[in-house]
């Protein structure tokens, strides 16, 4: 029978729906202002806190729409963001220091819909306002870096082994090390290459001097650019936490870029600045034991040649006042396992003037503890001209037992996986090991982004409205039922952006507006298709059956050529060009289901078996 | 209701040779406009800064000016963008080293403190000269890669007459849209690329689906030559092609008046493109198959095609 859907093809119209329409409603419920509270050294957040919160905010005259608490962060959701500003202010000044906050914009979904897994849109830097920075790693100088190293530790050892260079210098990958006779090279080559396993050792004689070249091995060169391009992006993420920012992204863009995106942040100047920050490692020995350290704490003075500090849970702890080492004298580390134990460990390296003297602190202290203590220099707020304070920000992020005397590589054990791994980051991000240059930034004031938002939305509907109100009064019923296949497409499209949680931006809403008046087309196609059939005199029936066969294959042909135009724009393109071609390619994709499926089958509801005599197209 | 009476016979390709030499005269304007008076890139292509302010009051557009030239950066360009509070300041590439992101940060404390109340920083974008290059290289290649995409699946899905039939056409719209931003000197910026591949997508549906009829008919239609039959064609899809092209324009005019002043070169890219969309689906891509010479012969599906050459 013609014009008749298989049960099975209707049911998957109405699952379609179902399913696009509860996805598409986490988008109705708006987005709440909210200021997130978070504890920044494991604080975790009481009931006293929002007491205390609510207590200034009520002062202040400010209304807060609820106060959402979970485990780490407390959420507080203003009406309107005038209330949220003010609100910052309020709590800038109350909060206890080991508690960050940061503004943000929250959707107020119902709990069983986030159970099922419903978010609304991820909304673009240009919509939401932030900001945008691609920013340039350095290799050229990390792998300087790197071979600098490598030559004084070369220079180090030669002298420590009391073999007499004529020079030791940096060349391209390698080291260069001259020596005044064939006989002390080739001696100096042979313990050199004992120790340093990991260069390849090649002779070289020129205008009577005798050289032996230490080269980095291709594969530790593309770890070392690796390494450094990993290592920076931690230490950039590590910073971004600092500030507070809600759902920032830190991603690798190429071989050598990192983009950060941090949404909603007003102030670019800080932001970029504390992105180019520095910050360092350092080794202490612990002094007395916990008792001595509170008292320390308590009559605010620490014992002779020995400091205050304090470990990040902000358990009070004693170090000596002398270095052992800093993150300048280390070169890599890695988090592994403990070859005996099979327990994890945090792998470190260090050149050879930090190894011996990591060596000689060890040997005579085996039994005690020592302590890694994180440095780094921070703004830490604003004096009352509004000029930024800077301080440097020490805390103890780990303490370990010395078990044997180690010097240029060694472990620590005692932590969980994860911690090691953690640590291992930590360590490693504690500065940035290549110079950065920011070389893109694109920054959206939240105003703006809002602008962009309501045109966007006010140019859609117009876009929407205007078709529908043509189609309707081209093709009567079947302009009507293009309308509702119209307006599905538009919901499905909303329903997929945020399932796939893809970013919606400007360019994306006119792609989504392209789309709408694109995916009428395949209705047109169709449409004019059945006139065609009524014209040479097929009965109502049949012409609806052949209008939507014959213009099946015209519209997949049309279709695919622009999907490979999306996709084409979407490999290539880069930031606004990316947002417009995932609209497109999405809005193509629904637009041939509610076209040419969910139409038919409303079609089919409307004139399928039943006498039609003419139809109203 | 009908656009156009349902059974038109208009002899389109009558008047092809008048649409060869208007296309001619347009591309040829369209290449002198790219050739001497260049493209008006934005920062996204060219590198540079570029900052929007917010003010309170409607921006005086001299003394920012004077304010700039007197922190020395005469060559700044400044304009009213939308509105007159809201201002738009445009700078070239910095000479020399130093940190170029830096440059924005600087403009709007200097001009935040030229006036009294508050100014809002709306969007900055800095673009390093690096990534500029790359930007450009990335769009050509863009559009090279969707065009040689296109080529081949035109070439695979009809015959390799309607795969250089459509190339032309889209060589033609893409000219003609950047040749318009060209003439009238309209800043090219990253939208305006995306609306430019956005066209080619567009131009390429419309004239598929011409190809696809063409296809059709002569495989269907006994009698005529080639010229009647693409004009049997033509005049089938005439109200498809019209009716699509309404809608979309519609809903362009309502992202040109409402999606704001950042959409707005988007948005007539893509208004004019599908203008010259419509028009090369009818005349450029038709007329070059008709000049390629296309035959029944060549559409016939092949296996029917094999059993008449096996008979003698």
């Amino acid at each position: 029978m013609l014009n008749q859907y298989a049960l099975w093809k209707n049911l998957l119209v109405v699952l379609v729906l179902f399913l696009g329409g509860l996805y598409a409603l986490p988008n109705l419920f708006g987005q709440d202002p909210v200021i997130e509270v978070s504890g920044v050294r494991g604080a975790s957040i009481g009931e006293n806190l929002q007491a205390d919160l609510k207590q200034a905010l009520a002062t202040a005259g400010l209304q807060v729409k609820r106060f959402d608490h979970s485990d780490d962060k407390l959420r507080i959701r203003f009406r309107r963001p005038e209330d949220q500003l003010s609100a910052q202010d309020v709590i800038a000044k109350i909060l206890p220091l080991d508690y960050a906050y940061a503004l943000a914009l929250s959707p107020d979904v119902p709990d069983w819909l986030s159970v099922l897994g419903g978010k609304p849109m991820n909304l673009g830097l240009d919509l939401r306002g932030g900001i945008h920075v691609l920013i340039d790693v350095d290799m050229d100088a990390a792998m300087r870096n790197a071979i600098e190293l490598e030559a004084g530790n070369l220079r180090r050892f030669l002298r420590e082994k009391r073999i007499r260079y004529v020079t030791v210098k940096p060349a391209g990958a390698g080291v260069e090390v001259r020596f005044k006779d064939a006989a002390l090279r080739d001696r100096a080559r042979e313990i050199a290459a004992e120790e340093f396993r990991e260069l390849t050792f090649t002779n070289r004689a020129q205008n009577g001097d005798y050289y032996f070249r230490a080269a980095v091995s291709v594969n530790d060169q593309q770890e070392i650019r690796r390494q450094a391009l990993s290592q920076n992006i931690t230490t950039l993420r590590n910073r971004v936490n600092s500030l507070g920012v809600s759902e920032p992204v830190i991603q690798q863009q190429g071989e050598r870029r990192i983009v950060v995106e941090l949404p909603g942040v007003q102030d670019p100047a800080k932001v970029k600045e504390i992105l180019s920050a520095t910050a360092t490692l350092e080794y202490r020995l612990v002094v007395g034991d916990v008792a001595q350290a509170i008292e320390a704490e308590r009559i605010g003075r620490a014992p002779a040649g020995s400091r205050l500090y304090y470990e990040r849970d902000g358990q009070p702890i004693l170090l000596k006042r002398q270095l052992i080492v800093t993150g300048d004298q280390m070169t890599s580390a890695s988090s592994g396992f403990d070859q005996q134990s099979g327990s994890p460990a945090v792998i470190v390296n260090l050149d050879s003037k930090g190894a011996k003297r990591m060596r000689d602190t060890t040997t005579e202290n085996v039994g005690k503890p020592m302590a890694v203590v994180f440095k780094e220099k921070r703004t830490v707020g604003r004096d009352e001209n509004g000029k930024e304070i800077k301080k440097w920000v020490e805390e103890v992020i780990s303490v370990a037992v010395i078990r044997e005397p180690f010097g240029r590589r060694f472990q620590t054990t005692g932590l969980q996986a994860a911690e090691a791994h953690q640590l291992s980051l930590l360590l490693k991000s504690g500065a940035l090991k290549a110079p950065i240059e920011i070389i893109e930034e694109r920054t959206i004031g939240p105003s703006l982004g809002q602008d962009n938002i309501d045109q966007g939305f006010a140019s859609v509907m117009a876009g929407l409205v205007l078709v529908m109100f043509f189609m309707a009064l081209y093709y009567k019923v079947f302009g009507m039922v293009a309308n509702l296949a119209l307006v599905t497409n538009l919901v499905l499209i909303v329903a997929i952006l945020s399932l796939l949680q893809a970013t919606l931006t400007l360019p994306g809403i006119a792609g989504i507006v392209l789309t709408v008046g694109m995916a009428v087309d395949a209705n047109v196609l169709i449409f004019e298709r059945i006139r065609e059939e009524i014209r040479v005199g097929s009965t109502p029936q049949a012409s609806i059956h052949a209008g939507y066969a014959k213009a099946f294959s015209t519209i997949m042909d049309a279709n695919v050529t622009t999907l490979i135009a999306a996709i084409v724009l979407f490999s290539i393109g880069s930031g606004p060009v990316r947002g417009f071609a995932v609209t497109l390619a999405i809005g193509i994709l629904t637009s041939m289901f509610t076209a040419i499926i969910g139409t038919r089958a409303v079609v089919n509801v409307l004139y399928g078996r039943k006498q039609v005599k003419r139809l109203a197209i | 209701m009908q656009l156009i009476n349902s059974k038109t016979t208009f002899n389109f390709m009558d008047k092809r040779y008048v649409a060869m030499v208007l296309s001619g005269i347009l591309l040829l304007t369209a290449i002198g406009a790219l050739v001497f008076r260049g493209l008006n890139l934005g920062v996204d292509f060219t590198g540079g800064t570029l900052i929007e302010l917010g003010y309170e009051q409607p921006a005086d557009l001299v003394a920012i000016r004077t304010t700039l030239r007197e922190i020395g950066y005469a060559d700044a360009s400044v304009q009213q963008f939308g509105t007159s509070r809201d201002v738009l300041v445009r700078m070239a590439q910095l000479s020399g080293e130093g940190n170029q992101s830096e440059l924005s940060n600087q403009v709007f404390r200097v001009l935040s403190a030229a006036v009294d109340g508050a100014v809002e920083l709306r969007r900055v974008e800095f673009v390093g000269p690096q990534v500029g290059e790359e930007l450009s290289e990335d769009g050509a290649l863009a559009v090279l890669v969707a065009l040689i995409a296109i080529l081949s699946y035109v070439a695979v899905r009809f015959e390799w007459r309607f795969a250089v039939g459509s190339v032309v056409a889209l060589v033609h719209d893409v000219l003609l849209t950047v040749g318009l931003f060209a003439l009238l000197q309209i800043e090219f910026d990253l939208p305006v690329l995306a609306a430019v591949l956005a066209v080619i997508g567009y131009s390429l549906n419309d004239t598929i689906v011409v190809y696809d009829r063409v296809r059709e008919n002569f495989r269907k239609i006994r009698k005529g030559t080639p010229e009647q039959i693409i004009n049997t064609s033509l005049n089938h899809t005439l109200g498809r092609t019209l009716m699509t092209s309404l809608t979309t324009l519609l809903v362009l005019l309502a992202l040109f008046f409402l999606g704001g002043e950042i959409i707005h070169g988007f948005a007539l890219a893509l208004l004019v493109g599908v203008l010259i969309g419509t028009y090369s689906s009818i005349y450029v891509a038709s007329t070059s198959v008709l000049v390629l010479g296309v035959s029944k012969a060549d559409l016939m599906p092949p296996q029917k095609a094999d059993v008449v050459d096996d008979r003698p």
